[in-house]
């Protein structure tokens, strides 16, 4: 029977079968301070070792300031929380990036760019956004703080194999389209939940098109459709990408590596339980005017009323969220006023995000009414933004420019919104409180961010093509 | 991770009537700065229980905080409970707050696991079923509920009807099994995978 990529990478990682679940190993396990530290803690109690240290990378990313490189700058909870980070990955031998060091960075944006990802491998980490590897092939995804300290004991997880979705992206992206409209748009398609129990494999025209880290902003989002894990099929693309980074396959190696990964496609004739399709030329600029990505319309399109929707929980789910946002049935988003602009996170912090951007404000001034903050996702995308001189057109155009982490997009650090503030943000989650209690994120992609913060409202990105 | 089995469970629920009820919303990011897993039940459900950031003023309007669905273990939601973050602390604030059982339209995957490895159960019933529920508490916030996790069913008013749950996921939940020691009984079998991968991985 022919065979899908996510077949492919499943059966070549089951160690054993027990009942309905499968064991499987994974192959690469990536931490960080929020959920790791019970993980380790349990393991401490049991007298239990980390069984492949070499196969774990630990990085700081949620809990640190961005304004100040003090382990302390966020209060002495973060600090406890950081500190105990540093110290379990001491003691059990794992590998840390911490505050400060040049490849510290989220963990979905440093992990990819040294190479730690690549395509056929199990990738986890307790962290949703874990989909975001999928991007290489690999699969990947997010687990719990006992399925952390699981992995840590073990490096195997018992799972059950999900369903599986192909989701086609015919025809080429129009100009001004990005990867983060895709999946907005994939996402109100299919809503928030669309994709529960799947596993995504995204394939078509307009994602082949894209570029490794367009790829990681598509299966990042993957999780907001309530999927497993996302996936693209590796190729050239994916290869000259992982060519030379620190911790992919050099020499033979290389050779035997890349001649395995260019087995990892779907085979002609393979089934799928769910396919959907979507034609690129369709996708606008995509906004969100809700309180789940779901809710998400194209900049040119009317905010939409609650009787728009036939279902009774999502017309129910509507009038909530356009409450809760301070909007009105019919209102062009174009009208709508900003106060505060973020670029970065897992899903935008990447150095092509942070061009976008750039290019965006070049021309213009942040408007008075706006803060608007650039957060690098990493020490290795700051680095390469500084010597293009990104960090420069930022400033100048009135934008703060950050030390790299995850910032506002949860804001479990000094970057938060109060009640009533309202965001455009190129990060993922536009729930109820996410970047501060009462304040209203608006999900966008970077090069909106942009035109959000010098225009102080939602300016269509297409007029600003030249 | 517990080790008490579930085998039954009665008692009084709090209806959450709402769809896509996200972790996020169940602890906000502000409480998962800790570094253990007890003392999340407090903050259960913050922003929409609190009127002020301190905890101080309980808002009256808010299901969890009305006199008569006080003592409730029982949680009544609609779809896609518990999407959003992985975070383990909205399971553990769940727990903490006092809820043995979730029963929801549906549930988001990654949270349903992490219900299963604390003990709390996760029971999905039909739309229809849910509106029942529903209606059976707003007519009588006292009627005591009965999750049965053997028989695989829910007991209110006299009716009982059935969930569906993996084997799996209800044997663990009824013995209350350490998951990592039963896989670390398997050593030798993952050993012998690992030997098989490829040198560049």
């Amino acid at each position: 029977m022919a065979k899908t990529l996510y077949d492919k990478v499943w059966q070549a990682h089951i160690i054993d079968q027990l009942g309905e679940d499968s064991l499987i190993y994974i192959d690469r396990h990536l931490i960080h301070e929020v959920t790791s530290p019970q993980a380790f803690a349990g393991l401490n109690e049991k007298g239990r070792k980390v069984r492949r240290p070499d196969r774990t990378v630990g990085t700081m990313d949620h809990s640190i300031s961005t304004r100040s490189l003090a382990i302390d700058a966020c209060g002495p909870q973060n600090a406890l929380q950081l500190n105990t980070l540093a110290r379990n990955c001491e003691e059990h031998g794992i590998q840390l990036f911490p505050v400060g060091h040049q490849k510290q960075g989220i963990v979905h944006v440093m992990g990819p760019e040294l190479g730690l990802i690549q395509p056929g491998m199990t990738v986890v980490c307790g962290d949703s956004h874990t989909a975001t590897h999928g991007a290489f092939g690999a699969l990947a995804f997010g687990i719990g703080t006992s399925q952390v300290e699981h992995v840590l004991a073990t490096q195997t997880l018992k799972q059950s194999r999900a369903k599986s979705m192909l989701i086609n992206v015919n025809g080429k992206l129009p100009i001004g389209i990005t990867a983060k409209d895709i999946i907005l748009a994939i996402i109100g398609k299919i809503g928030h939940a669309g994709a529960t129990g799947h596993v995504i494999e995204y394939a078509g025209e307009a994602i082949r098109g894209l570029s490794m880290e367009e790829r990681m902003t598509v299966c990042n989002m993957s999780i907001e459709a309530g999927a497993k894990a996302g996936l693209v099929a590796p190729d050239e693309t994916t290869f000259a990408y992982l060519k030379d980074r620190e911790y992919a396959p050099k020499g033979k190696d290389w050779d035997d590596a890349v001649a395995y990964w260019k087995t990892l496609y779907t085979e002609e004739g393979a089934e799928f339980d769910t396919v959907v399709e979507l034609q690129a030329a369709d996708i606008a600029p995509q906004v969100t005017w809700g309180t789940n990505p779901g809710q998400v319309i194209g900049v040119d399109t009317p905010v939409p009323a609650p009787e728009d929707f036939s279902d009774p929980i999502e017309k129910e789910s509507a009038v909530k969220a356009l409450g809760y946002m301070g909007l009105k049935p019919g209102e062009k988003l174009a009208d709508v006023a900003v106060n505060h602009v973020f670029i970065g996170s897992c899903t935008n912090g990447r150095i092509e995000d942070l061009r976008a951007a750039a290019h965006i404000a070049k021309n213009g001034k942040v408007a008075d009414s706006v803060t608007a903050i650039v957060v690098p996702g990493s020490g290795n995308v700051k680095r390469q933004a500084e010597a293009e001189g990104l960090d420069k057109i930022f400033e100048e155009a009135g934008f703060e420019w950050r030390l790299p982490g995850c910032s506002m997009c949860l804001g479990m650090n000094d970057d938060k919104l109060v009640s009533g503030d309202r965001c455009a943000s190129t990060s993922n989650r536009n729930f109820e409180g996410r970047q501060g209690r009462g304040a209203r994120t608006h999900l966008v992609s970077p090069a909106m961010a942009a035109a959000a913060a010098i225009t102080g409202r939602f300016a269509d990105v297409r007029d600003f093509q030249e | 991770m517990s080790e008490q089995g579930f085998i039954q469970h009665t008692g009084i629920a709090a209806p959450l009537d709402q769809a896509n009820v996200d972790t996020d919303q169940i602890i906000p990011k502000q409480f998962l700065t800790g570094v253990t897993r007890a003392g999340y039940g407090k903050h259960l459900f913050h922003d929409w229980r609190y009127l002020d950031l301190e905890e101080k003023e309980p808002n009256p309007e808010f299901s969890l905080n009305k006199p008569e669905h006080k003592g409730a273990s029982i949680l009544l939601a609609r779809e896609n409970f518990g999407c959003g973050s992985s975070r383990e602390h909205a399971p553990w604030a769940l727990a903490d707050f006092g809820f043995k059982t979730v029963i929801a339209t549906s549930f988001a995957d990654i949270f349903y696991g992490n219900c299963i490895n604390n003990q709390l159960v996760p029971v999905a019933l039909p739309s229809s079923e849910m509106d029942k529920l529903f209606t059976a508490v707003e007519d009588n916030p006292a009627i005591q509920i009965t999750v049965d996790l053997p028989a695989q069913t829910v007991t209110f008013d006299g009716v009982s009807v059935s969930f569906d749950i993996a084997e799996h996921h209800k044997n663990n939940l009824i013995k209350g099994l350490d998951a990592i020691g039963q896989t670390l009984e398997l050593t030798e079998t993952i050993k012998a995978f690992e030997a098989k991968q490829p040198a560049w991985l």
